[in-house]
């Protein structure tokens, strides 16, 4: 049985590859949607049958180990297939907006729309793949073959300066690819494992141990690769920009869960590997994260006008909270920073679509040209609030469990960044439900009433209804019973709460 | 000479194992020929006959890999057969096949006579094969000159481009110049080592293991280090490292494509196959002078070649200029070839990387090359995604190769030359090729957006400049690219291919 959900894993990221090589290859366009509509949907059935077999004492171990060599063992690097407690709740996350985002694109009026289909498949795969990789050659590898889709689909497909967007979004983020990737090569050489394999990595580093002043360096190189990946301020310029170029589901795709790259590595590999390092590094992150991400962010997001900018600012400051849980350095905050991942993941991916969908309706992305929208599509109007709620952290919602255990994680640390992270919620309620009554109530605008006298707005169709949907429904079930994602997590955090002691201890 | 030792002399004259440099050399002689004999209507078939005698021999080559004399010295110590030395011909050979492939697109729009550079290009193949498996310095210098030389008629092949003229008599220059640098540099070596008898034979300090045995006996010789850094100046003309890049932009652009790629390709891996032999098995002894030496010229190399790049918009000088730094990248790999043995595997894949890609950037520039071979700009290239799909992805495959955007085996390569310089300790010069590496994102990318994302400009008028007739690909065309572009991305997914065969 174990066997045949190995070779599942491997299934889940082959097929939207291969999906994509077939597209590739010269598929006519009506068998193309057909197949891509089934290339998004399998890996999403195979990450709830994976998550649904996943055992209950998952311990901190991996399951559905697989591995392959793909012609470079002599370095250390086999293609090695695996998910842990913390690695699940990620893949399942990147199956369940994959979804979405790929339900969403099959019906969008995209023009070359078999082109746009195949790289998003090729995205997707790579997102499958960075987060069942075990091997962390291939969970690099995977994460650069989502991100160059994304450059391309900005640069095609995106809305208002896309070339710029484009341009900015691929030098940024290949600088921070690449110091990610001096600092896996440093842990690979330094730990003297001769493998990329991350169990092998890390029995070796606890057999011989990295000394202090080597730790400090490569955990630098590391938070600052890894951050500008996830937007760490002030190195995220290039986020609200993109997001507000990007196409939706690109969009959706990339804030949603390759983002989420950089703070899945620091927890994975990072933390347990080099904790002194961690340990050097986590009250410059905190101060970074808390006035930069959370509170300079937070304002500039109440300053936005755009409603997609709005969101890819709003994205850039919930980011500080990952990054404040991770360096509250305790298996509390790192817990939380994983379900926060995931309901960010689920709540922001719903926001871009339903933008999409508002501009749509009202063809402007301009809150001040906007307004009473809800009388015409209430349902619209339903599911837009109930995302930014999500967004905010209310209860009821994923993003709450998350928020909340970071936040009584970082109380441990400081008492004082905790008020000024608990503040960052008032604000992104401020923002949230602004930009909803903008939209959604008052009386609609002169310019809005001419659009939309020429084109009566309809209310979501099914076909936008239903990826929201799932969305939605990912959120509150999350929200209701957190100990879904929580379980496994707990369980693969075990070994790291002596770590987190022993550090903390020294401090 | 007592009668022993000429029998000794003569037992090591095995012509045989020379067979394919012999096969392709008569096949050069062979082209003219075809054509003083062959009726006139049927000399297009002449260059099929140098392309299936390279096919053929790059078969017998690749059959005959492993061949149990590997490791023997012959012609007295002139040659020696290695495994170096196959994977060379299997290199050149590749690159020269190409090179006719672009021929035989860029060279029917001229009137130029077409036979001759067939020939050309198989002697000078020759001639590299034979340079990458030289092991005396008569013999290395022979064979680079007839390399050279061969170089010189075909960069100003098309003789009535005022530009192309300029570029050959620059190469003929600058050429001669590092020609006799590097000869300088073997007097010199040949001066300090003189000449010894070892067991009744006289050896000269051209041999390159009697020159090594007497730098590791004596590494602090002035003069012999002196020759040794004297001959690398010569070698790095060839792959264009800083100082020695000053030609590349003018020649690479005055020269018709397929010489250009020809250049790109061959040549600078001619450069560094004899780098790899001289640094590894010559001069390591002098690796307190080489290591910095080198470091700093694959430094100044890569930041050289990278900023020059970005401003440019003429294709070719962009390929040139880029070319340069990927001469850093690999300059780098040599240099932790000192201290890690398996860099000069990691040399040899991201040469063969580089092929690939560069070929299939140098086959769409031919297609797309108008009347005049010298003016290919960056704006001729807006529309072509979207008139002509398949150059428009071999273009992006291919440069994002040379970029080393992962998944394509251009990143493979660069991945296994840092991993192998950060085992050698170079953090400083990594941490200048990772900034290099960033900086040509920009100029790459922008070439990929050129062709792909599209621009709208103010002057609809502006649009019909750009109107330029496309070569419309032939089958073997549409085939040749589609190969170079899944080979460029199945190596960067599964490397077992290359990586089993380089590493034996």
């Amino acid at each position: 049985m174990i066997g045949s959900n190995a070779q599942l894993l491997q299934l889940a990221i082959v097929i939207p590859l291969g999906a994509a090589l077939v597209i590739a290859l010269g598929l006519p366009k009506r068998f193309g949607t057909k197949l891509a509509g089934a290339a998004f949907t399998l890996p999403a059935l195979i990450a709830l049958w994976l998550w649904a077999q996943y055992p209950a004492e998952g311990g901190t171990g991996y399951h559905y180990l697989s591995s392959v060599d793909l012609g470079l063992g002599s370095f250390g690097i086999n293609l090695k297939l695996g998910l842990n407690g913390i690695a699940l709740p990620m893949f399942l996350l990147a199956a369940i907006v994959g979804l979405a985002a790929g339900l969403f694109a099959l019906r969008s009026q995209a023009e070359r729309l078999k082109t746009y289909l195949l790289l998003l498949l090729i995205m997707h795969g790579g997102l499958l793949g960075v987060f069942a990789s075990v091997d962390i050659f291939f969970f690099y590898f995977f994460h650069e073959l989502a991100l160059i889709p994304t450059f391309i689909m900005v640069g095609i497909w995106g809305g208002r300066d896309r070339n710029y967007a484009a341009m900015k979004m691929t030098i940024y983020l290949t600088v921070g690819a690449m110091l990610s990737l001096i600092g896996l090569i440093a842990i690979y050489v330094k730990s003297g494992a001769n493998s990329f394999d991350l169990i092998e990595l890390k029995r070796a580093i606890a057999a011989q141990g990295l000394g202090a002043a080597t730790q400090n360096n490569i955990f630098g190189v590391l938070m600052f690769g890894f951050g500008i990946l996830v937007s760490l301020w002030p190195l995220h310029t290039w986020a609200p920009l993109g997001y507000g170029a990007a196409p939706s589901s690109t969009a959706m795709l990339h804030a949603g869960v390759l983002k989420k790259f950089g703070l899945y590595g620091l927890i994975q590999i990072a933390l347990p590997l080099l904790p002194e390092g961690a340990a050097h590094w986590a009250w410059k992150l905190a101060l970074l994260a808390a006035f930069g991400n959370v509170l300079v962010i937070g304002f500039v997001t109440m300053a936005q006008r755009d409603l997609k900018q709005m969101l890819g600012y709003s994205s850039v400051m919930h980011m500080g909270y990952c990054f404040l849980g991770i360096a509250a350095l305790s298996t509390l905050g790192t817990g939380g920073v994983v379900l926060l991942m995931v309901a960010h993941g689920l709540s922001v991916a719903l926001l871009f679509m339903l933008a999409t969908s508002i501009h749509h309706r009202t063809h402007t992305f301009d809150l001040s040209e906007m307004g009473g929208l809800a009388q015409k599509t209430p349902v619209l109007a339903a599911f837009f609030v109930a995302a930014t709620m999500a967004s905010i952290g209310l209860p009821g919602f994923a993003n709450f469990w998350g928020e909340l255990t970071v936040f009584v994680a970082l109380w441990n640390v400081s008492p004082w960044i905790t008020a000024v992270a608990v503040a960052g919620v008032v604000v992104s309620a401020i923002y949230g439900l602004r930009a909803a009554a903008r939209v959604f109530f008052g009386q609609p605008t002169e310019a809005l009433q001419r659009v939309t006298a020429a084109h009566p707005p309809a209310d979501l169709d099914w076909v936008e209804r239903l990826p929201a949907l799932i969305l939605l429904a990912a959120l509150l079930f999350f929200g209701f019973y957190p100990k879904a994602l929580s379980q496994p997590v707990d369980q693969a955090l075990t070994p790291a709460s002596t770590l987190f002691r022993s550090i903390n201890h020294h401090r | 000479m007592s009668t022993e030792l000429l029998k000794l002399v003569a037992g090591s004259n095995q012509w045989w194992a020379l067979t394919p440099e012999i096969t392709v050399a008569c096949a050069a002689l062979a082209l003219l020929v075809l054509e003083i004999f062959l009726p006139k209507e049927q000399h297009r078939f002449i260059p099929h006959f140098a392309v299936v005698t390279l096919v053929m021999v790059l078969g017998s080559v690749a059959v005959t890999f492993e061949h149990a004399w590997l490791g023997e010295q012959l012609f007295g110590g002139l040659i020696k057969l290695s495994q170096l030395g196959q994977i060379a011909r299997v290199f050149f050979l590749l690159s020269s096949l190409l090179v006719c492939f672009l021929a035989t697109i860029c060279l029917p729009r001229t009137r130029m006579p077409r036979v001759e550079f067939y020939h050309i290009v198989l002697v000078v193949t020759a001639a590299l094969m034979l340079l990458a498996q030289s092991n005396h310095f008569v013999m290395f210098f022979v064979a680079l000159e007839t390399v050279t030389i061969g170089f010189y008629i075909l960069v100003s092949y098309f003789r009535d481009n005022a530009l192309t003229l300029e570029a050959g008599l620059k190469y003929l220059v600058l050429g001669a110049l590092s020609s006799a640098i590097m000869l300088f540099g073997i007097v010199l070596i040949y001066g300090a080592v003189g000449r010894v008898e070892i067991d009744g034979v006289v050896h000269t300090g051209f041999e390159y293991g009697v020159v090594a045995d007497f730098l590791r006996h004596n590494p602090h010789n002035f003069l012999a280090t002196a020759g040794a850094l004297l001959v690398l100046c010569g070698v790095a003309f060839k792959i264009g490292a800083f100082p020695f890049q000053i030609w590349i932009p003018d020649v690479y652009q005055g020269a018709p494509t397929p010489v250009t790629a020809f250049l790109a390709v061959s040549s600078k891996a001619a450069g560094f196959a004899v780098l790899l032999t001289l640094v590894l098995n010559v001069f390591a002894p002098l690796s307190a002078v080489l290591v910095p030496v080198l470091s700093v010229l694959a430094a100044a190399t890569i930041i050289a070649g990278n900023l020059a790049a970005l401003s440019q918009r003429n294709a070719k000088r962009l390929m040139g200029l880029s070319g340069v730094s990927h001469a850093g990248y690999l300059l780098m790999g040599v240099i932790a070839a000192l201290s890690v043995p398996a860099a000069a595997n990691a040399v040899w894949f991201y040469l063969f990387t580089y092929l690939l890609a560069s070929m299939a950037v140098f086959g769409v520039m031919a297609h797309l090359a108008g009347a005049d071979d010298t003016h290919q700009e960056l704006d001729h290239y807006e529309k072509i995604a979207r008139e002509r799909p398949l150059l428009g992805a071999v273009l992006a495959v291919g440069l994002g190769s040379l970029a080393g955007i992962p998944p394509l085996a251009g990143f493979m390569g660069k991945l296994l030359i840092f991993v192998a310089a950060f085992q050698a300790h170079l953090y400083g010069l990594l941490a200048v090729a990772i900034g290099g590496v960033v900086l040509s994102i920009y100029y790459y990318f922008g070439w990929i957006k050129a062709a792909w994302f599209e621009t709208w400009s103010l002057n609809p008028a502006g649009s019909e400049v750009s109107v330029r007739p496309v070569t419309v690909p032939s089958w073997i065309g549409r085939t040749v690219l589609t190969a170079l572009a899944l080979a460029t991305v199945l190596l960067g997914f599964y490397q077992e291919p290359l990586t089993s065969w380089l590493m034996k």
